[in-house]
């Protein structure tokens, strides 16, 4: 408990807070920002909308990183970055960006990130809870051959959803051109943006980093579009899990490897045993190990049989009695998509096949879960 | 019939020695869309401040405490089968459950519509 004089740190403002104020955004801290977890429609609406429209949320409060050569070879930036990440940076190609994370020499996650190489230089997009430890570890490992370049002066703004390509259009004439994961400098409405048609919602959608001054600008033209409404933290959250993406503190974190994680398919061949730079990374003997022999435990999605939602931290157990749990909750919610409660967790790798029934204890109760495939709703990528 | 408040934001309605329990109109707006309601079982002796029932919104769990000490005579299966009825209309179609009133000296403490009011200006 602090101390009873300790003032709270302020709370950051991100360059959209007083258009958040405006459109009546119900303001929570959040990753140390002042940031809008719902407005006025609430997040199943909110949510409802993204699915079935456009959404638009300010994710500027994220880290936006640009990694520089040294040589002014991208190459030497990509080769750099593959010390710290499990994942082959060096064949992204021009204008395209990858999903990628950073590891510890015990295999956990450190943080997930996006890596787009942008010609000449490296573009990084990091949890904002976690910026400034990224930043000093960018710094201390690979500052013989980068430059680290925390881009503060820009926001970023996601606009996700089925509408998202044809309202971006009107103001960007590259975007419907472009694909799932392709990144890249793009004018929007004239201005000097980074695109990369990607998001954290599952629909297709793009992100936009806009220099700060330009921010405002931008997101009211975006929401003058009837297509377009303002998305909260709280409907990015139900839209992210019943995506089956992790969120970073919740889903994975330090004990947590990208095997556990089962986020496998995100490590190409190249950097796994046998292949053309295999390892090389913090943790690889542990990880290239379960890729090959299998993980203790693996991440699994869980879908509650009756209509309470399973939170956050609620212990999974084999049945209705044993006193041991084989694991736990990691994120649950309800799925305003589904109309039920949607979860995920872990679990022994011999108790995690789909299908498989498992019990969470919710005040006092041991309630029955499906072991379901992951995502409860399918990706609808450009690809 | 005298409507009275918690500061935990419920409601009761009292008429004879049986008082209806609700969340009032301000609590189902911070909590927003309620998606779950578990109520308490007929019959279970509710000691006040026990937690009595669950209101769910997308984010997060929230308890309603029982304001009084009492027995559970009747709960609204209204709501269980349509949490969101607690959205449209918390002071009213959406209560929660209905206690038999064990000590009516607990009823003192509570506060009326605008000491409520006041309380969550």
């Amino acid at each position: 408990m602090p101390a009873p004089d300790a003032a709270p740190l302020p709370l950051k403002q991100t360059p959209l807070h007083a258009l958040h104020l405006a459109r009546g955004g119900k303001m929570v801290p959040f990753a140390g920002y002042d940031m809008p977890v719902q407005y006025a429609a609430g997040v199943l609406k909110e949510h409802l909308h993204t699915r079935t429209s456009a959404g638009l949320f300010d994710v500027s409060h994220m880290g936006q990183i640009a990694l520089r050569p040294k040589s002014d070879k991208v190459e030497d930036a990509a080769r750099a970055l593959e010390r710290l990440v499990p994942q082959d940076i060096v064949a992204v190609a021009p204008g395209r960006q990858r999903y990628a994370q950073f590891t510890n020499a015990e295999g956990g996650i450190l943080d997930d990130l996006m890596v787009a190489n942008f010609g000449d230089h490296l573009f990084l997009v990091v949890n904002a809870a976690c910026k400034a430890e990224d930043e000093a570890l960018l710094r201390a490992e690979l500052s013989d051959s980068c430059v680290i370049e925390p881009l503060t002066d820009r926001a970023l703004i996601a606009l996700q959803g089925p509408k998202a390509a044809a309202v971006l259009a009107k103001h960007c004439a590259d975007a419907e051109a472009m694909r799932f994961m392709d990144a890249g400098p793009r004018k929007v409405m004239g201005l000097d943006c980074f695109i990369s048609r990607s998001g954290y919602t599952g629909e297709d959608g793009f992100e936009i980093s806009v220099p700060a001054a330009d921010a405002e600008k931008l997101a009211s033209a975006l929401l003058a579009d009837d297509a377009v409404a303002p998305i909260g933290l709280g409907a990015r959250d139900s839209l992210r899990l019943e995506a089956g993406l992790c969120l970073y503190g919740h889903d994975i974190d330090t004990t947590t490897t990208p095997v556990e994680a089962d986020l496998v398919w995100s490590i190409q061949k190249s950097r796994r045993n046998g292949g053309v730079r295999a390892g090389g990374f913090p943790g690889a003997d542990k990880i290239l190990a379960q890729i090959d022999g299998g993980a203790s435990r693996k991440r699994v999605g869980l879908k509650p049989e009756g209509r309470a939602p399973v939170r956050d931290g609620a212990q999974l157990f084999a049945d209705a009695s044993s006193s041991e749990p084989l694991g736990s909750v990691t994120s649950g919610s309800f799925g305003p998509s589904i109309n039920g409660p949607i979860a995920m967790g872990y679990l022994p790798a011999a108790n995690a096949a789909v299908g498989g029934t498992v019990f969470a204890e919710v005040r006092g109760q041991r309630l029955p879960l499906r072991i379901s495939n992951l995502p409860f709703v399918p990706h609808s990528y450009k690809r | 019939m005298t409507t009275l408040y918690t500061a935990d934001h419920e409601w009761l309605a009292v008429d004879g020695d049986v008082v209806t329990v609700g969340i009032t109109n301000y609590a189902q707006e911070q909590l927003g869309d309620i998606v779950f309601v578990e109520l308490p079982k007929i019959g279970r002796q509710l000691k006040k401040a026990e937690a009595a029932a669950v209101v769910e919104s997308v984010k997060a769990a929230s308890d309603v405490y029982a304001p009084i000490t009492g027995e559970v005579v009747e709960v609204n299966d209204a709501v269980t089968g349509e949490p969101a009825l607690i959205n449209s209309d918390a002071d009213s179609k959406a209560w929660l459950f209905k206690l038999r009133i064990a000590d009516k000296s607990e009823l003192d403490g509570l506060m009326d519509a605008a000491a409520y009011q006041a309380h969550t200006a």
